[in-house]
């Protein structure tokens, strides 16, 4: 069922709020992520405000659906929005990648227990979420009732170890096992069809033995409509490739891959900001 | 002599001592404890049979999973499973699983804290005819780095199933390695085990202790006919079976190096990183004593029967006699 307008809109200030978040912490950092994390902010906006089962009052919940960050150095767009999904407080995004903070500069589930996992390493979270998808199953058989959520970079499936779990989920016909690729082209030394080429991705997947979508990651209802699609096969894996622009919302930042790994200065952030904050120009004043 | 209190095979000497694999250890205690435990799964790298998780998957075929050749899954797969309340026991061969995988165990299972049982089998210089590449002689060094993981090398195979059985009622990450040869059995059902626990089995009827062997994996009953050889002419050694290397037993050991003043470890594993560094380290820090390190040193394996490829790495009874009488002569020098 397509969301009402309001909805949407909705959803949008939201990820736009979840955006200045990521700023707002990355400068107080000083180095992190910001492209993925931007990118990524509509996918983690619909996530958590619409799609997941989860209680943020009971993290613990066990009937809870699962969330595996695979590619752990976007983590400032899962931190800033479980903070605005009332995780934790706001102001404890402040603390990103400081001594003695619980959001390390890639998640450990240790230090911040609401985590399905630690991650930073690529390549090794889509088997954690069959590793998990595997366990429900022994316990409830194919009658699931929870969903596992793999949130992917495209670099990282340059890692054998992706292709391995890829392999093992189609062969087990995982049914509620969800995978969420971020197709920014991106990765560290360049745009990934020049660094590694990818393509064709949709008919590798589906070689595999997965059910493949293919969607416009900054579409709230294209995001909804794909998970639900997903949902409703029952005898393969899903994988959405969602097609996002790194660095989405604030254009000095969109399409380059020199911000992948860079926070921005102050000037920068402030430029960011203001961007964000008159929705590109649409709003004359800063304060609505 | 053998101390009565270890209830050990009273064949232990004879030539027709029994013989079987360390590896059967592992199949039949997790069988077992996957009995006790519904909660016990086996994940294992198309290496079923021989690693001996075959008798698992035939008991309990729900709680299986073959993960074809792919290591760095099955560890990974396994951290996921421990995340639902598993206790998942993986199995490979342990070049390719702790060999291969180090970084996915290292992350996924030790730095997130879940109870994943890693059982490398076909591990030392023993493996044989298969050659260099199949002989995990780095793989106590890999683990024993690694914060929170447990590492056992059980002495037999009996020793071995009581470890698999004790790391299944435990939360701790944990590494159990395993033999593919025939290997003495040494212990008895009513031997005492204990993760974190060294044993002393052997102590002379001399007058005085001279040296302390400190040995782990098969290769402690070397150790054992080494001390029982040396007690005839008149050398007094212990011998500490080592089957837990971490954590390790401190005070056992700096007990044992206090009583002696002398130290040989023996273990099939590169003296470098392995067993006996883990024991020089705490010995250095609390009670240093000569110390002689019966190992590889600093080489790869190659193809040949077990007991040519003991005698040419430097592990066999002979070196470790050598040892003894070397740390004993050290030990004298004033």
């Amino acid at each position: 069922m397509p969301l009402t307008d309001l909805k949407i809109e909705e959803l949008e200030l939201k990820a736009n709020d979840i955006r200045q978040s990521i700023i707002e912490m990355l400068l107080e950092a000083g180095s992190g992520h910001t492209a993925g994390p931007l990118g990524m902010a509509d996918i983690f906006t619909a996530l958590y405000f619409c799609i997941l089962k989860h209680d943020p009052l009971h993290p613990d919940w066990p009937e809870r659906d699962r969330l595996v960050l695979s590619n752990g150095h976007i983590c400032p767009v899962l931190y800033a929005t479980l903070a605005h999904a009332k995780y934790f407080k706001l102001d404890e995004l402040n603390t990103l990648r400081k001594f003695g903070s619980r959001l390390q500069g890639h998640p450990h589930r240790e230090w911040l227990p609401i985590l399905e996992t630690s991650s930073g390493p690529l390549g090794s979270g889509l088997s954690q979420a069959v590793g998990m998808a595997l366990a429900d199953r022994i316990d409830n058989g194919r009658s699931w009732k929870k969903f596992f959520y793999c949130m992917m970079s495209d670099g990282e499936l340059n890692e054998g170890n992706s292709w391995e779990a890829i392999m093992l989920a189609g062969k087990e016909k995982i049914g509620n096992l969800i995978a969420i690729v971020d197709r920014n082209n991106i990765q560290i030394d360049g745009f990934t069809e020049d660094v590694m080429p990818l393509s064709p991705l949709y008919e590798k997947w589906k070689s595999f033995g997965w059910n493949v979508l293919e969607i416009d990651g900054h579409n709230f209802n294209a995001i909804i409509n794909a998970v639900d699609q997903a949902k409703a096969v029952f005898d393969k894996p899903s994988v959405i490739i969602a097609h996002t622009i790194p660095g989405k919302g604030v254009e000095e930042f969109e399409r380059k891959y020199e911000w992948h790994g860079k926070a921005p200065n102050s000037a920068e952030a402030k430029m960011a900001l203001a961007e964000l904050r008159t929705l590109n120009g649409k709003i004359k004043s800063e304060h609505q | 002599m053998i101390d009565p209190k270890q209830k050990l095979n009273s064949k232990i000497f004879d030539t027709s001592v029994e013989q079987v694999p360390i590896r059967n250890g592992f199949g039949e205690g997790l069988a077992e404890a996957g009995e006790i435990d519904e909660r016990i799964v086996g994940l294992c790298a198309d290496l079923t049979e021989s690693t001996k998780m075959l008798a698992f998957k035939e008991k309990f075929p729900r709680r299986f999973i073959e993960m074809g050749v792919a290591e760095q899954n099955l560890v990974t797969v396994a951290s996921g499973m421990a995340a639902m309340g598993k206790i998942p026991f993986v199995s490979s061969y342990a070049m390719f699983s702790p060999g291969r995988n180090w970084e996915q165990i290292r992350t996924t299972i030790a730095y997130n804290n879940v109870p994943v049982k890693i059982a490398g089998s076909h591990a030392g210089i023993s493996v044989g005819p298969d050659g260099g590449t199949h002989q995990a002689i780095e793989d106590i060094a890999l683990m024993r780095v690694i914060p929170r993981m447990v590492v056992i090398s059980p002495c037999d195979s009996i020793e071995a199933k009581k470890a698999t059985m004790a790391a299944a009622k435990t939360k701790d990450p944990t590494y159990i390695r395993l033999a593919r040869e025939k290997t003495p059995v040494i212990t008895t059902e009513d031997s005492p085990f204990e993760i974190g626990k060294a044993q002393v089995l052997f102590k002379p009827n001399t007058k005085k202790i001279d040296v302390c062997i400190v040995a782990t994996g098969a290769l402690v009953h070397k150790a054992l006919h080494v001390a029982k050889t040396l007690e005839q002419g008149g050398i007094g050694v212990t011998v500490v079976n080592l089957s837990t290397i971490k954590p390790l037993d401190e005070e056992a050991v700096i007990s044992c190096a206090r009583e002696a003043g002398a130290v040989v470890t023996v273990e099939e594993h590169q003296i470098a990183g392995g067993m006996g560094s883990a024991v020089a380290e705490c010995l250095a820090r609390n009670h240093p004593v000569p110390i002689e390190f019966v190992g590889v040193e600093d080489q790869f394996g190659q193809s040949g029967t077990p007991e040519e490829l003991i005698e040419h790495y430097g592990m066999g009874e002979d070196h470790i006699e050598k040892a003894v009488r070397k740390v004993w002569k050290r030990k004298n020098i004033k």
